[in-house]
């Protein structure tokens, strides 16, 4: 009743094969892009953006970018964080060296600069998987931090090792430092969101999508049918990085202003990129807005709760949060290992039935 | 003899004690990885974990104090009593016998069958909910702990260096003290997993749980028997790096410094764990002491990671590690 597909025909190939092939989707999806665009700006305040919308916009780009590379292609990685820091430290040094040069070309550099060490710490893949990957990947995080915080090439030789980010305007309206206002920041986030995912979800319904997936359900069955795990895994790990890249990027620019690599991309970020993948559920689009959400808006609520509700002290509310998160990707992973995108989709099928169970 | 030879020998002494250190913690994933093919990333959080209950039980604090006042607005902390440590550490291990016990029945029973890498994200989200839970029990902040070994400079191993070579080399009374635990420790596993019955059955499960479950050995108990002694390795392990830096929540992170370890010792080899320990303690001593003119300090940090990373590409079972053999 709430929810139907019937009467929904399709005529002829393209329409069966867009995105959002049934109808009542395809006008949500409108619908909240309108929203989006049109609505949130006009009532958006300072609070919302720094605290709920902004962190959500940028986590969520993180997630796509490391939802391809361990939801589609199968690879852990535990070194997003570092990743993030090379999109951070890629989009500061570009932003002094050339200031003339646009934020938005900006970013995307910074994503291709991570997208290229991606690749090179992906090298390892092809020899080895599973947690050894882990492993490897963790040799990223360390290093790649270690090397940001003790050359000091990279801060420009500033004197306290922290990177801050310049006023960048955007059609006359700066989008970037201290003068940026919450709408500004938003906007910027919100089309590069809406770019990424629009981009992650075409590349992996495309060919390369499914060379990812064939890699990731049995590797060696991929390559005898014909799959080349070299380009396979190395393109996963490239489009995972410039996806993460472009987080870290706006992370830095648009929503901390300014960082410390070991304080701002420590492993904790790693851990908690991965954490909304599975939650959210590995290997699905909308998997990564909803682990994002999650574990924004969730944090925050339990904040609201317990400091400002009952008045507990703020370091039992932190570790409550640990704990709770803990508990969590448990629950997630022993009762329902795809996430949240797959009780959506349970509760999906059930409205399809509503009233009637069967 | 020069003073950079000197150095460099005090510095390879250093890292073989640190190393030690590393092997401790790396003994636990040992332990779990063999037994269920379970990667316990958990394995830090439980030293942490096991740390703080000791020092909760020798001073004599009351679990959740900081939980149950913030609830209910008491001024609880103490007993107001202090157990020996003698007394402290056997209840200790029973509260890690009780961790294995819940873990068992509570996550691994409802993951049999599930892919490494799920089973792998599963123990980091016990990572987190353990250190929560320790957190909240036993409070965030800095303890010292205390059971009695030795601390400071050992006085021998000065005396003797400078009679031979003019120099006194520093070297901790607390990781010679930790060398001889570890060898201890290694020993009593090795006797145990050879001579006793529930070790053999160990040796089963490790080798083929299907053909260990049709010969009646129960999976679950072996589980929770593992866990228990990983627990136990955790408390040692926790113990030393406890009295040596204080127990705090860093404690945890030893675990990431035991990953390179398993990797250059191989994941199923208790020898394994030792000797990588020794060359990761001692490389990352002396690459920091040849080094850090050129490049920086603090590259302790990551030169393991990057050790382990090279030797991925060539040798991936590790030094003693089984042959990882695919077939289709």
């Amino acid at each position: 009743m709430l929810y139907r597909e019937a009467g929904d025909f399709k005529t002829s190939y393209v329409a069966d094969n867009q995105t959002f092939p049934i109808k009542f989707d395809r006008y949500g999806y409108y619908f909240i892009l309108g929203f989006a665009f049109l609505v949130m700006p006009l009532i958006i305040n300072d609070y919302w953006a720094n605290s709920i919308v902004v962190p959500f916009l940028i986590y969520a780009i993180a997630a796509l970018g490391l939802n391809i590379l361990i939801g589609y292609c199968g690879q852990l990685s535990l070194g997003t964080g570092a990743f993030m820091a090379c999109g951070a430290y890629g989009s500061y040094k570009l932003m002094t060296a050339f200031p003339d040069l646009n934020i938005v070309i900006v970013i995307i550099m910074a994503g291709f600069i991570t997208a290229g060490v991606g690749v090179l710490f992906g090298l390892p893949s092809l020899r080895i998987k599973g947690f050894y990957l882990a492993v490897a990947t963790l040799a990223a995080q360390f290093f790649l931090i270690w090397l940001f915080t003790r050359t000091a090439w990279f801060y420009n030789y500033s004197p306290t090792g922290m990177i801050s980010a310049p006023t960048r305007e955007l059609f006359g309206v700066p989008v970037t430092g201290p003068r940026a206002s919450a709408v500004s920041m938003y906007m910027l986030c919100l089309v590069f969101t809406v770019a990424t995912a629009w981009l992650a979800r075409n590349l992996t319904r495309g060919s390369l999508g499914r060379q990812w997936m064939a890699i990731r359900d049995m590797d060696i069955a991929a390559e005898i049918i014909g799959v080349n795990p070299l380009m396979a895994k190395l393109t996963a790990f490239a489009v995972s990085s410039f996806f993460v890249g472009i987080s870290g990027a706006l992370l830095f620019t648009v929503y901390l202003g300014a960082a410390e690599a070991g304080e701002a991309f420590g492993i904790e970020k790693s851990f908690l990129v991965l954490f909304m993948v599975i939650i959210g559920g590995l290997g699905s689009i909308f998997g990564a807005f909803a682990g994002a959400a999650f574990l924004i808006i969730g944090p925050v609520l339990l904040k609201l709760l317990l400091v400002n509700g009952l008045g507990w002290p703020t370091d039992l509310a932190a570790h409550l949060e640990i704990m709770i998160i803990g508990a969590l990707i448990l629950v997630f992973l022993i009762l329902e290992p795809h996430g949240i995108a797959a009780l959506w989709r349970t509760i999906k099928e059930k409205l399809r039935l509503w009233p009637f169970p069967y | 003899m020069s003073d950079t030879l000197l150095f460099a020998m005090e510095a390879t002494l250093n890292g073989l004690t640190a190393g030690v250190m590393y092997a401790l913690v790396a003994l636990g994933f040992v332990l779990i990885f063999k037994a269920s093919g379970i990667f316990n990333f958990a394995q830090g959080v439980m030293a942490l974990f096991a740390a703080l209950t000791l020092v909760g039980f020798q001073s004599g604090q009351i679990p959740f104090s900081h939980l149950i006042n913030a609830m209910f607005g008491t001024r609880l902390h103490h007993f107001g009593w202090n157990m020996p440590t003698l007394l402290a550490i056997p209840a200790t291990v029973l509260v890690m016998i009780l961790l294995a016990i819940l873990v068992e029945r509570y996550i691994l029973k409802h993951l049999v069958n599930q892919e490494p890498i799920i089973l792998f994200m599963a123990t980091i989200g016990l990572a987190y909910f353990l250190e929560g839970v320790g957190d909240i029990m036993w409070g965030a902040e800095v303890k010292a702990l205390d059971v009695g070994l030795p601390k400071g400079m050992s006085g021998a191993v000065d005396d003797t260096t400078f009679a031979w070579f003019g120099y006194g080399f520093y070297i901790d009374r607390l990781e010679i003290w930790a060398a001889g635990i570890a060898a201890l420790l290694v020993a009593a596993l090795t006797v145990f997993s050879q001579y006793t019955k529930q070790g053999r059955a160990l040796r089963a499960v490790a080798d083929d749980h299907q053909a260990a479950l049709s010969v009646g050995i129960s999976l679950r108990f072996i589980w929770v028997l593992t866990w228990s002694i990983a627990g136990i390795v955790a408390l040692v392990a926790g113990i030393m790096w406890g009295s040596k830096s204080g127990v705090q929540f860093s404690l945890s992170l030893i675990a990431l410094k035991a990953l390179p370890v398993l990797i250059l010792g191989g994941f199923t080899s208790i020898p394994g764990a030792i000797i990588g320990g020794l060359i990761i303690g001692v490389g990352e001593k002396l690459f920091d002491f040849f080094m850090s003119p050129i490049i920086g300090g603090a590259t302790e940090n990551w030169f393991a990671y990057m050790l382990a990373l090279v030797f991925l590409l060539f040798r991936p079972q590790g030094l003693f590690g089984e042959r990882i053999i695919e077939r289709v």
